[in-house]
């Protein structure tokens, strides 16, 4: 078969990211052949991060991670639970500290939490007391900046998800779908260029997940964003990616990084395609390897 | 909702609790006449009712001081709980220090510490507002803290990503969020604040409707005894249906167990 043959080659082609498949359209070849022109926005280098614990010794849940994420690029982040991914994200996101190693945003390092970053979580932890206009101004409450002035962005946001006509409810009066995408909104609204999104459809049913995963695709297309989104379903990160980033567990490191050359706009059908199987065999491949390990 | 149907709701609701109880002092009415049970111990609810009549006109200013001696007690509580709880949260060292004597404080009965303080304060409202307060002061710094504490670690990396200032966190997110747990133990307080009031008048006051069971039960006098044990319980109940509906006021977003089971 000629899709086994294809993840053959590409995990031989694991270690440099930049290669490509050889069979993919010349118009997705020379879209990605800007794509390493693009600025680079995230530098992570050597990284490792170890929790401290109860008992007193330290849990390594990071070791020698290292990643380069361009702008605009949509990169997903898989690999089992408690392999770190989650961690990974917060270090992006300056919640916390790396232990060592260096980690750049914007071309310096990260010292503290940038407002240049938006972070949505597995649950949406909407404020149960505010309605879901003043959740979505929230964050420019907490970083005292003027409320008023970005009313209307926020409005915008919510229209563009579906959610006019529900700036006055109160989150528990929206079902899960719903108030996911009001954080999705949240983490919109101060315009930042990068969105860490950790499992954000984990807890949502099969239909509204394929759902919000297209409409956040169509939102990062049309608000150029840079998206590291995590995941343990291969298929939401495939169908989602510019790059796949497969990790491991103890502890967490990267063993595969994948270039997705599907073409977009991509809807649900790309699926059903052997370049879509292919790219899912070799993601689980990679996730079964490291397993193994 | 048109009066009768309102009616036809609360009759559902508490019709047979109504006539369950209804019927109970009818049996008590019987069962003193027929069976001449001394007064002085079990009067009638028709001597009950006449004796309590005959209170009516003192009623008032016991009424005022032990309700006075509530609140005021409440509100002691509420403003030395509140503080406490918050440095509990933010400060692990003043936690250790603070904690100990606390839990010391409240394992001594009320009851005995009472009589010291009114050694210290004098006789009067103050002191009975004192002791109020040192019985309902407990469940709310416990639930005050515990609400604090309780913001989902999510929604505080959330706030971290925003770097947002400590301050600003704790008055848009802790604050609020800790306010269904307070109004929790809030409820618990009130009543707590009832009995440590009546308690308080036991021990020595000449006001209060805790002092005029003192006085009724020297006198002899069963039936006012009774009649004053019924409107305190009212008393009690109608503090706590105020808390309650501070608690809707002021967290309306948070409805407790709504529409639990409606099983016959
Ligand atoms: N705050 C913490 N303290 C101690 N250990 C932690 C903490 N957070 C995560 N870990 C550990 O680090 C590892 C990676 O966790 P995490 O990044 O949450 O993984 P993932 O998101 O992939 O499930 C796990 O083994 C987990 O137990
Ligand atoms: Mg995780």
């Amino acid at each position: 078969m000629s899709g086994a043959a294809k993840v053959d080659r590409l995990e031989r082609r694991v270690s440099s990211p930049q290669l490509q498949l050889s069979e993919p359209s010349s118009a997705v070849a020379s879209a990605s052949s800007s794509e390493t022109a693009r600025k680079l926005l995230i530098r992570v280098d050597a990284v490792d991060k170890e929790y401290a614990t109860r008992s007193g010794d330290g849990v390594t849940a990071l070791k020698g991670i290292s990643l380069e994420i361009r702008e605009n690029e949509f990169v997903t982040l898989v690999g089992p639970s408690g392999c770190g991914k989650s961690t990974v994200l917060k270090i992006i996101g300056g919640i916390i500290k790396a232990t060592r190693g260096l980690v750049e945003f914007d071309g310096r390092p990260l010292e503290k939490p940038s407002r240049e970053i938006g972070m949505v979580f597995q649950r949406p932890i909407l404020l149960p007391w505010r309605s879901v206009l003043d959740n979505v101004l929230f964050p420019f409450e907490m970083m005292g900046r003027n409320v008023r002035e970005h009313v209307d962005e926020a409005r915008r946001l919510l229209d563009m998800v579906g959610l006019s006509g529900f700036e006055n409810a109160l989150p528990r009066e929206l079902s899960g779908g719903m108030q996911q995408r009001v954080s999705i909104c949240r983490a919109l609204v101060y315009d930042p260029k990068l969105l860490l999104m950790d499992e954000p459809f984990g807890a949502l049913d099969a239909m509204t997940r394929e759902e919000l995963g297209i409409e956040l695709l169509r939102i990062w297309t049309e608000r150029r964003k840079t998206v590291v989104f995590v995941t343990h379903s291969i298929t939401e990160a495939v169908f989602l990616a510019d790059r796949v980033i497969v990790m491991t567990p103890r502890p967490g490191k990267v063993v595969l990084d994948l270039r997705i050359d599907l073409p977009r706009p991509r809807t649900i059908d790309v699926e059903f395609t052997p370049e879509f199987k292919a790219y899912a065999d070799a993601v689980r491949d990679a996730i079964y390897t490291g397993k193994r390990i | 909702m048109t009066p009768v149907l309102r009616a036809a709701i609360w009759l559902r609701e508490y019709g047979q609790a109504t006539i369950v109880l209804l019927l109970a002092v009818v049996a008590w009415e019987i069962i003193c006449q027929q069976m001449d049970i001394p007064v002085w111990l079990l009067p009638a609810p028709t001597l009950i009712w006449q004796e309590t009549v005959l209170l009516i006109p003192v009623l008032p200013e016991h009424i005022y001081a032990t309700v006075i001696a509530i609140f005021g007690g409440f509100f002691v509580s509420i403003v030395a709980a509140v503080p406490i709880a918050i440095t509990v949260v933010y400060s692990p060292f003043l936690r250790r220090v603070i904690y100990p004597p606390l839990l010391m404080l409240q394992s001594v009965p009320k009851v005995a510490i009472a009589p010291l303080l009114l050694i210290w304060m004098g006789y009067g409202l103050q002191s009975n507002m004192v002791i109020a307060a040192t019985v309902a002061f407990f469940p709310i710094v416990i639930n005050t803290a515990t609400g604090l504490e309780a913001v989902e670690t999510e929604l505080l990396d959330l706030t971290r990503s925003f770097d947002a200032a400590r301050l600003k966190v704790f008055w848009k997110v802790r604050l609020p969020w800790a306010m269904p747990y307070f109004f929790s133990s809030l409820k618990v307080a009130i009543t707590f604040a009832v009995i440590g009031a009546i308690v308080a008048e036991f021990i020595g006051a000449d006001k209060g409707l805790g002092y005029l069971i003192l006085a009724s039960s020297g006198a002899m006098n069963t039936a006012a005894m009774f009649g004053v044990l019924v409107i305190m319980s009212v008393i009690g109940i109608l503090c706590f249906y105020a808390v309650a509906l501070a608690e809707k006021l002021v967290c309306p977003w948070y409805l407790p167990t709504q529409e639990g089971s409606q099983g016959a």
